[in-house]
């Protein structure tokens, strides 16, 4: 009896938070209906879910072959993106191998010194981050974008966490077998990592697809512009044009809803991660 | 590090190598460390010394660095005098308590639901965090259109409601902030449920059986137990949050820039606003670092609490 009173709520609880998770997400299912519909039906009331007359191609032309070139916006995106989290995961991973399997006088100054970078609010250092750019002379280039963002003593740490767990029986046995430290970083401790490898890969690609502030400062041609920066354009040459302007989000959203659907259990848990273990 | 040296006194008297490896190991370990330290002097010890520098300063950018003129205190009496940043430091605080607080007790009542009384626990996680995954800018982009003032399905609603005027939201200076922090809690609540849920599955149930033998209800449970258990996870979002909401930049530059009359302005817009829109880089240093002391006695002041409590 117990167990079956027990399923009954367990349901009821179910529906209603299956209802709330429906209103939750009525932003982006209005944004996903007006992407379809013709503009002088975006903004009439009661909505229409489930648009009867539908602008779908006029809309995805516009957004993807119109005069703010989306089409470049994602290949650039695409870019940076990819560019900035291959840098990150051989640089944290780098140091988090120094700072767990290696000893040497120093490696822990080192480790506080970076524990205590964290605190350091990326906004705080704007403007000298700006300075170095310009005397580098990549103002305006992606480079300035992935110089910016590829350090992360957040993935250092979570990688250390994960390479501290890993036995050093291993190591000791590669290095009976003659293994110098460079190949035992390649070829052990780099395949060990490999879940936490991608945790990471996967949310330094959605933070820095996802990032603003970078591009905003580091760019000025529009051809060099990033998915989020692109928007800026979007709203200001479509002003009051919403059905296009949704076409606009949903093309930036898409992509990543989807890697995050495929590999949820990873971003979750990666997110989980670093959370919890702080 | 005493582990390490004792190998190294046993080989010593064998061969004499040009490094011995303990030398050897002390250098590949510096080697590896060095893209990130270097990367860590130049974006952090390098810039937060030069910003202080520049806090002392004027400077236009466009004179080059022969241009950079001492100046003293004055951009830090300036700060003081500046109606602006009076406006964008209660902004900061209004929208802090606006984003903080609420949005951790609806995702902890959420996750409790979610943890132990629903099936399709994936499906609830996924739809939850879909917004925190987006692209804030493109999030507040369909925000921006339901906000709409005359046209939104917002206001058509409260209309329909019987609400003649509702408010302007994001062009009006009285709910501007609101507004802001109403897309930006929406788009955050999935990342506080899924720490939650993290907490949730480290508490024992174990616990939760002793307590129905007890006769506790599920309140009790609820305030007695869950609650109790999870204060180290509530501490985390809380403080991570509230640094989080001092920061709050991206979606304040796209959607209100500030405005309307500096009604929605705050610290990291007015760093930008001096710096990359009217070129006072001195003055915008002095905001910087107005900014960094503000989060660090934020910061400071939740540890005490929170060891105070212990």
């Amino acid at each position: 009896m117990a167990h079956i009173r027990n399923n009954i709520s367990k349901w009821v609880t179910t529906i209603i938070m299956g209802a709330l998770s429906i209103v939750f997400l009525v932003p982006l299912i209005w944004m996903l209906s007006s992407a379809f519909k013709f503009e002088k039906d975006v903004m009439r009331f009661p909505i229409q879910w489930i648009p009867d007359k539908i602008n779908v191609i006029y809309n995805f032309k516009a957004v993807w072959m119109g005069r703010v070139p989306f089409t470049d916006f994602y290949l650039n995106s695409f870019k940076v993106s990819i560019i900035t989290t291959l840098i990150t995961l051989v640089i944290s991973s780098m140091a988090a191998y120094a700072l767990t399997k290696l000893r040497f006088r120093g490696r822990n100054m080192v480790f506080l010194a970076l524990l205590s970078f964290m605190i350091i609010p990326d906004q705080a250092t704007l403007i000298p981050r700006f300075m170095l750019i310009r005397w580098f002379g990549l103002y305006d280039t992606h480079a300035a974008i992935i110089l910016t963002s590829m350090f992360s003593i957040y993935f250092t740490f979570l990688l250390r966490q994960f390479m501290n767990g890993i036995n050093d029986e291993f190591i000791e046995a590669a290095r009976m077998d003659g293994a110098g430290y460079v190949r035992i970083f390649a070829s052990i401790m780099v395949p060990l990592c490999k879940p936490v490898l991608a945790t990471v890969a996967i949310i330094k690609f959605i933070w820095t697809w996802n990032d603003y502030q970078n591009p905003l400062i580091f760019l000025l041609s529009r051809e060099l512009y990033t998915i989020p920066l692109g928007m800026t354009l979007f709203r200001d040459d479509y002003t009051n044009n919403y059905a296009i302007m949704m076409m606009a989000a949903l093309s930036a959203i898409v992509p990543l809803v989807i890697v995050f659907i495929a590999l949820q259990r990873q971003v979750i848990n990666g997110i989980a991660l670093g959370g919890v273990k702080g | 590090m005493e582990a390490a040296n004792m190998p190294a006194i046993a080989e010593k008297p064998i061969k004499r190598k040009f490094w011995s490896p303990r030398k050897k190991e002390a250098i590949i370990g510096w080697l590896f460390l060095a893209p990130e330290v270097i990367g860590m002097l130049l974006m952090n010890v390098f810039a937060l010394g030069f910003s202080l520098y520049l806090s002392f300063s004027e400077w236009d950018l466009l004179s080059g660095i022969s241009g950079v003129k001492f100046i003293g205190l004055d951009n830090y009496i300036k700060l003081t005098e500046d109606p602006t940043i009076v406006k964008a430091l209660l902004n900061n605080l209004l929208y802090t308590v606006l984003t903080v607080p609420l949005p951790i007790a609806l995702a902890l009542v959420l996750a409790v639901l979610l943890h132990r009384n629903t099936f399709f626990k994936d499906y609830f996680k996924v739809a939850f965090f879909i917004p925190y995954i987006s692209s804030i800018i493109a999030v507040a982009a369909v925000w921006s259109a339901l906000f709409h003032p005359s046209l939104g399905p917002i206001n058509q609603l409260l209309m329909d409601l019987g609400i003649g005027t509702p408010p302007k939201w994001l062009v009006d200076p009285k709910t501007s902030l609101l507004a802001v922090a109403i897309i930006s809690s929406w788009a955050a609540l999935g990342y506080t449920i899924i720490i939650y849920m993290a907490g949730l599955t480290n508490i024992s149930d174990e616990l939760y059986e002793a307590a129905e033998i007890d006769g506790a209800t599920a309140l009790q449970k609820f305030f007695r137990i869950t609650i109790p258990m999870l204060r180290p996870t509530t501490f985390f979002l809380f403080v991570t949050m509230l640094i989080g909401s001092f920061k709050v930049f991206d979606i304040i530059a796209f959607l209100t820039q500030g405005g309307p009359n500096n009604s929605s302005t705050v610290l990291v817009f007015r760093i930008y606003e001096e710096g990359f829109k009217y070129y006072n880089m001195g003055y915008a240093s002095a905001i910087s670092w107005l900014l960094f002391a503000v989060i660090g006695i934020v910061t400071a002041l939740t540890w005490k609490l929170q060891k105070d409590d212990v």
